[in-house]
């Protein structure tokens, strides 16, 4: 299923929220209309949290996580990391990484199995990375960027990166990653997919200028129309083949 | 491990650019590394105006009068319909065109009475990054009516606040000629909104007060005039006291030119270190130069003494009469480039009827020779009806001394045939008519207009004569190479055989290096 959403008026969703199959994160906003399309689409499902990450909003930007675990930067304060601690699943690991690129969603972009990371990145994230999120680590740019995170939306079931990606590229990337990628963008010619949605297995929220054709290229490849909330068992049973059949 | 195994991968080609993306617009299948923001070439012709920024109309200001576009802010250019230069002009009249590359610009045709310019403008802009979009729309002009400052200067009566009225009381136009020469070499003349020829002088009109006061400055540093001002108050305001003024300021020129024959009062000749009273002026700067004939005294007559008791002259250069010289003697006596010398001359006309000769002391004996014609006054065969000429003829100690003829110039043979000179002098009073009244037909109605317009050509003549004669007069103007002029080797013979008399005098010519091009006839010429 995929949503068009807004966040104050602001169409990049992907800025101020985080998505995984485990968990959602939502910035704290004015109103509570974008936290709203959360609600009706996760409730009773996964755990759905308001946060702010070192004060700001744009939690999107500076947290990755997926189903087993969550990455917050070194200036997120200890209040803010025990409310996370208190909001979400006890399975899901919480940790605090010294990087210097504090920025950690735009430079880590990861689904369940794999992570797609800046090339720049401290040996020391990167074995933090594989440790709590349970992924291999591969430093990567999309379509010459290095901020992975902004440039790519990955889930277990697809992945859609930068609209100037080319064919080669993008066999590269899918070939790291085990799953089908496209070009594609968001908001209406926006090349900052990673930043322009959020998904996970089920479901998808994109900002409201999202075209007709986009939303359609998102819910091919991210499949989003043949799985039914909760879905997330089917990502279960492929994630040791998908790794096993890489090496 | 397994991967360094695998054999080595060669891409051999870069397969054709395949479809990656789909157009966020329309879906259609578009090479995303190519594309701009997403979206196929015909989404961003339909959906992207980068020709949204320019005006698509526009008003365009044209004089009804002379026809020409108003360049903003404030100047006026000639320009044909569908010209290069008023492309140029409707181009910079829109606005945002400064941000975009123009491609191409032209004319679509319209009526010229429908008061409308079509233009059809190509232009290309960075819409996204890396992709250029070339846009082609028209701009619809409407051309307003609005009347240029100049036509509105030429139809606004009472636009000046300052009028300079020269005057001199003398029959020839010698001396404006000369004035309007020297006004034009040291362009004094650049101020004036209105510049009329009127009986006995020339009036010169101004917007402001100072610059009519600076042409007043100019004026009494190259002619001898006196200024006399007035002013009229036009309106007044009595709350803030301000007031506005007409000025007039009337110069008068002394009415004594070059050549002319001067009776000086008597009391006068002896202030002026005892001159004789009876004085021709030989030069005439910002005062009067006088000298006597018979003993090369000079004095100088300023404008303000002059003023205090003026004086007609006794005769100008019309009544000037021909001599043959007969007889010439030096006495050795010199003044500058004077030379005094005792001549005998005949009158011209009398030659082969009687014998009559008279006796006479010149100043020209430098460049008189026995048999040469010569220019002068018939002193003894003039009825002179002038005050100071009398008292002079009365008085004991000078009515002896009055001689039968006073030389003043020598005279050359000039053919009557053709007038042309290699040189040429600018007109100021011209280009001014031509441009003030270029609608009035320049056709003398009756007699009288007939007169006075040979009259002028007559006085431009003699004034071009003396331009000729005069290295001293040349020096203070500018002369123009003519270039209508052409030498040709027959008739040059020809006049030369008429322009020398026996003794092979020839009509002074200027050299061509004293001449200057002029700048305003260098019109591209198209060969």
């Amino acid at each position: 299923m995929a949503v068009r959403a807004q966040f104050e008026n602001s169409n990049e969703v992907g800025v101020f929220s985080c998505l995984t199959n485990a968990y959602a994160i939502v910035a704290v906003g004015a109103s509570e209309n974008f936290y709203s399309v959360f609600e009706s689409e996760l409730q009773d499902v996964i755990p759905i949290c308001h946060a702010t990450i070192a004060g700001t909003r744009i939690v999107g930007r500076l947290i990755v996580g997926n189903r087993k675990g969550l990455l917050v930067p070194t200036t997120t304060t200890d209040q803010e990391l025990q409310h996370l601690r208190n909001t979400l699943p006890a399975e899901v690991k919480i940790q605090r990484i010294e990087e210097r690129l504090s920025a950690l969603g735009n430079v880590i972009c990861c689904n369940d199995h794999v992570a797609i990371v800046h090339p720049d990145l401290e040996r020391e994230t990167e074995e933090i990375i594989a440790d709590v999120l349970g992924v291999e680590v591969f430093r990567q740019t999309v379509a010459d960027n290095v901020l992975t995170g902004s440039y790519m939306a990955l889930s277990n079931q697809g992945g859609i990166v930068h609209p100037k990606t080319s064919i080669r590229d993008q066999d590269e990337l899918s070939s790291l990653l085990q799953v089908p990628l496209v070009a594609g963008s968001v908001n209406r010619g926006s090349p900052v997919v990673g930043a322009g949605m959020v998904v996970n297995d089920w479901l998808a929220i994109t900002g409201l200028d999202t075209t007709a054709t986009e939303l359609s290229v998102v819910e091919s490849v991210f499949r989003l129309g043949e799985m039914a909330p909760g879905g997330a068992g089917g990502a279960a049973v492929n994630k040791d083949s998908i790794v096993e059949s890489f090496y | 491990m397994s991967m360094d195994l695998d054999a080595p991968v060669y891409f051999t080609q870069q397969e054709k650019v395949a479809a990656t993306i789909l157009c966020c617009n329309c879906g259609a299948a578009i090479d995303g590394t190519l594309s701009a923001g997403a979206l196929c070439s015909d989404c961003i012709r339909l959906t992207v105006d980068v020709a949204g920024g320019v005006q698509r109309e526009a008003v365009i200001h044209c004089c009804r009068d002379c026809e020409r576009w108003l360049q903003p802010p404030n100047s006026w250019v000639v320009a044909a319909l569908e010209s290069k230069e008023l492309l140029a002009i409707c181009l910079r009249k829109l606005r945002g065109l400064n941000k975009v590359r123009i491609i191409d610009a032209s004319f679509i045709w319209t009526e010229p009475h429908s008061k409308r310019l079509r233009v059809k403008i190509t232009i290309q802009t960075e819409a996204f990054q890396g992709t250029i979009v070339q846009q082609q729309f028209e701009v619809e002009y409407v051309v307003a009516n609005q009347q240029c400052s100049g036509c509105a200067k030429s139809y606004t009566h009472h636009s000046w606040t300052a009028s300079i009225q020269i005057r001199q009381k003398v029959p020839h136009k010698r001396t404006f000629l000369y004035l309007e020469q020297l006004i034009l070499k040291h362009n004094a003349h650049k101020d004036t909104i209105n510049i009329k020829e009127v009986n006995e002088g020339l009036d010169f009109y101004f917007a402001k007060r100072n610059e009519a006061e600076r042409m007043l400055s100019f004026l009494s540093s190259v002619v001898p005039c006196t200024v006399k001002k007035s002013h009229e108050l036009i309106s007044m305001d009595i709350h803030t006291s301000t007031s506005s003024y007409k000025f007039n300021f009337s110069v008068s020129i002394i009415p004594i030119c070059k050549d002319d024959l001067v009776a000086l009062p008597i009391k006068l000749a002896r202030s002026l270190s005892d001159i004789s009273p009876l004085v021709i002026c030989h030069r005439v700067g910002t005062s009067i130069n006088l000298m006597d004939p018979c003993t090369l005294r000079t004095a100088d007559l300023p404008s303000s003494i002059y003023w205090r008791q003026p004086f007609p002259n006794l005769a100008d250069t019309t009544e000037l009469r021909e001599f043959i010289i007969l007889d010439i003697e030096s006495t050795g006596h010199t003044n500058g480039r004077y030379l005094l010398s005792e001549a005998t001359v005949a009158r011209a006309s009398d030659l082969g009827s009687n014998d009559t000769t008279y006796f006479t002391r010149t100043h020209l004996g430098g460049v008189l020779h026995v048999g040469d014609s010569v220019l002068g006054y018939h002193l003894s065969g003039t009825q002179f009806n002038n005050d100071q000429f009398e008292a002079i003829e009365n008085s004991n100690q000078y009515g002896s001394t009055i001689p039968d003829v006073v030389l003043i110039k020598k005279h050359y043979v000039r053919s009557k045939k053709s007038k042309a000179r290699s040189w040429r002098l600018k007109r100021m009073a011209r280009e001014h008519e031509e441009e003030a009244t270029a609608a009035v037909v320049n056709v003398p109605t009756n007699k009288r207009q007939e007169q006075e317009q040979a009259r002028m050509e007559q006085d431009y003549e003699m004034f071009l004569r003396d331009v000729e004669e005069d290295q001293e007069l040349r020096q203070t103007l500018d002369l123009y190479k003519n270039r209508q002029y052409q030498a040709r080797p027959d008739q040059m013979d020809e006049d030369d055989d008429e322009d020398m008399d026996e003794d092979g005098n020839a009509v002074p010519k200027i050299n061509m290096d004293e001449l200057l091009d002029d700048f305003d006839e260098l019109n591209m010429e198209d060969n």
